[in-house]
């Protein structure tokens, strides 16, 4: 996967530096971490609890700042982005799906699909022609009008992957997508993100703290332990089965 | 977000915890409805007590009389004293009807006469106190519910009487209470279109005078004359004739109260057409005093100056005082009132606005607890692209929809309050025989105030929620407890 020519690169960040007030002591969640994405590369970030890969993964989201360093995205600085500039970004260019699947509990599922169109003021009737065909890649159709309580957890999961995918992002974004699920359930999920990785050309990038999962489905995996960089890999196994 | 989306969603939240908004939203409802029965209250007795000051044409009335002349109504008022003392003539009438702002200049005109309705079973006649209406009293609130019409014209030989007298040419005993009864549709149709029969007094030139040809209505004179001492004893002898006349009157309309009362003194209960009285040279009560203080030219006793704006009242009794004469007005007395009723106003205002002040904090406290509850949609919607614009605005939104709403509520309730109470009220004065006032009174432009005053309320409420809810951090919203 080439990496270093940036028409093929979709996400680069440049010592990055996160740091949380604690007390009086500054914790550096992040410390200086240069990462890139290739266009529809499958990254994995690896690491213990606290190394720091779901506040590097939220700020490759645009959910949170930088202290300092740059963190470049299909060739815009999410560094200098006013937030309504940022709240752009994450509309358009990112998807995103967490471990707790962060659906609105009130909203059936295609309103939970339609909510992100609503925000990036996407006509009513287009609206309802995406979320369909969200629901349909996720094989959800029949669950359409349901709540979220009505669901199990794989299919809340799904149901969330249809939600990032309505506005057509160029990445998305995992933070322990299985890590709520069971392991048949958690492999159904994977399966159907290195899919969408493959059809859709997402670059995805997962955080996970599960190295087998990571080796199975990811082109590389990036290590991460007190907010570095501490090794990367890779993926031959992978490389294999994309060549395949 | 677009409009509609940002509507539907602050909808559903609001459907969402149904109850909580609701009671918020009927507390903004109370807070409103109390603003707007304290406020309608103010302005219903506000407006009962300029209608019936308004009914009398005070306010836009100045009275003028020649100074030193003792005929005229008097006022004891502390009037600057500027200028030279002139005679109350046709040419300061002419003069004040040049003057800016005057929308009509007539005398006070008050003559007495004998009365009888043609073909009427009794022959009795009423002895009664004749006014004149000038043309422009067809626009005075004693005409809105007039029986019969206005005067055709300016000389019409037409009379409008007082309800009151009405009764007293048919005979009918007096109301008890309150004399601005009407009469039943079938009394006035035994009055309107009939025959009055006048009999009056017309002033003439008498004929032991030397100027008798002369002294004509307008009374002019040829002023060389004055030092002649033949002249000068004619002046002294000048004296007039008083021939009974008679005049038939159409009666053309019916008026339960007096039109234009002014400052007229006494009751007046019959009105002819100012032309047609000034052209009957009536004698009128108080030039009995031109018998022993004969003046070479005809002068009024009063001007009555109608001002086209009460505003201008002040101005216009200036410039009148500067040419010489004598005014008094009610102006100070109706801008005591007018700031009588701002600081009742203002009192009921506070009062009802505490009511919505509490309810705003109702707002805040519901809005706070959403934020708390919808900490984590709030964060996923974030999540997903909506900016901190969007989140306030939803927020905001949902405080202005609980404001309208509790403002439509409040209003009808506090209207529905004020017809309940003014019901109550009247029902007690009939009781009392004392006439059924409407004191309470809700113009359009209070319920649409109240409702502005009441989104505006509810949106100032709003405020801190929803930029607490922007301002919230989705890191921190979206971590799993």
């Amino acid at each position: 996967m080439a990496t270093n020519g940036t028409e093929f690169e979709s996400v680069r960040t440049v010592s990055v530096v996160r740091h949380y007030k604690l007390g009086r002591s500054l914790i550096p969640a992040v410390d200086g971490v240069s990462l890139a994405a290739g266009r529809g590369e499958f990254i994995a970030l690896l690491g213990a609890s606290g190394s720091g890969k779901s506040t590097l993964l939220n700020l490759i989201a645009g959910l949170d700042r930088p202290d300092s360093g740059a963190i470049v995205v299909e060739g815009s600085n999410l560094a200098t982005m006013t937030s309504e500039q940022l709240a752009q970004y994450r509309r358009h260019t990112v998807g995103m799906v967490f471990q707790s699947f962060n659906l609105v509990p009130t909203m059936t599922l295609y309103e939970n699909v339609e909510l992100p169109m609503r925000f990036a003021e996407v006509k009513r009737r287009e609206r309802r022609a995406r979320a369909e065909e969200a629901l349909e890649r996720v094989r959800l159709t029949d669950r359409m009008k349901h709540r979220p309580s009505e669901l199990s957890g794989g299919e809340q999961q799904r149901a969330a992957l249809a939600r990032a995918l309505a506005n057509r992002p160029k990445l998305l974004l995992a933070d322990e997508p299985t890590g709520n699920l069971d392991s048949k359930t958690g492999t159904e999920i994977m399966d159907l993100i290195r899919e969408l990785n493959r059809t859709l050309e997402m670059t995805v990038i997962m955080v996970t703290h599960e190295r087998p999962l990571a080796e199975r489905y990811a082109n590389r995996l990036v290590f991460l332990g007190d907010g570095k960089l501490v090794g990367e890999s890779i993926n031959e196994l992978e490389k294999i089965g994309a060549a395949r | 977000m677009r409009a509609y989306d940002l509507i539907e969603l602050a909808g559903r939240n609001l459907r969402e915890a149904g109850l909580r908004n609701s009671l918020t939203t009927l507390g903004i409802g109370v807070g409103v409805a109390s603003l707007v029965a304290m406020l309608s209250l103010g302005i219903g007795l506000q407006k009962l007590a300029t209608r019936q000051l308004g009914r009398s044409g005070l306010f836009d009335t100045v009275i003028v009389t020649a100074r030193g002349d003792s005929r005229g109504p008097r006022f004891s008022q502390a009037a600057p004293v500027t200028g030279q003392a002139k005679p109350l003539d046709d040419t300061a009438r002419h003069s004040f009807e040049q003057m800016a702002n005057v929308a009509e200049v007539y005398p006070n005109f008050s003559a007495v006469g004998d009365l009888r309705l043609e073909g009427a079973q009794s022959a009795a006649s009423h002895f009664s106190v004749v006014g004149t209406l000038p043309q422009s009293a067809r626009n005075s609130e004693a005409f809105d519910d007039v029986q019969g019409t206005f005067f055709s014209g300016g000389d019409a030989p037409e009379a409008i009487i007082l309800s009151d007298f009405g009764r007293e040419l048919l005979d009918l005993p007096r109301e008890p209470r309150g004399t601005d009864v009407k009469l039943t549709s079938e009394q006035a149709s035994q009055l309107l279109g009939k025959v009055l029969v006048l009999k009056y007094h017309r002033r003439e030139a008498g004929e032991s005078a030397p100027l008798a040809g002369k002294t004509t209505k307008k009374g002019q004179r040829d002023p060389d004359d004055i030092d002649s001492p033949d002249d000068q004893q004619a002046q002294d002898m000048q004296s007039f004739n008083l021939v009974p006349r008679q005049l038939k009157l159409k009666i053309v309309g019916i008026v339960a109260s007096e039109p234009n009362r002014g400052f007229r003194q006494g009751r007046t209960p019959v009105f002819l057409p100012l032309a047609l009285a000034e052209s009957l040279d009536m004698v009128q009560a108080g030039e009995l005093w031109s018998t022993l203080r004969p003046s070479e030219t005809k002068t009024y006793t009063a001007l009555i100056v109608r001002v086209a704006r009460s505003k201008a009242v002040s101005q216009v009794e200036e410039d009148i005082r500067k040419q010489g004469y004598s005014t008094f007005s009610i102006l100070d007395a109706s801008k005591g009132i007018t700031r009588f009723f701002t600081f009742l106003d203002l009192f009921l205002g506070i009062f009802g606005s505490l009511a919505l002040a509490v309810a705003s904090l109702g707002i805040v406290n519901t809005l706070v607890m959403a934020i708390l509850e919808r900490r984590r949609e709030i964060g996923i919607m974030k999540a997903l692209g909506a900016s901190d614009g969007d989140v306030k605005r939803i927020f905001f939104f949902e405080a202005g929809s609980m404001g309208i709403l509790g403002g439509a509520l409040g209003a009808g309730l506090g209207w529905m309050i004020g017809r309940v109470i003014n019901l109550g009220t009247n029902v007690y004065l009939q009781r009392q025989e004392i006439r059924p006032e409407n004191f309470w009174y809700v113009p359009w432009w209070l319920v649409a105030a109240a409702l502005t005053f009441s989104v505006f309320v509810s949106l100032f409420a709003g405020l801190y929620p929803a930029s607490r809810a922007a301002r919230l951090d989705p890191v921190q919203a979206l971590r799993h407890d």
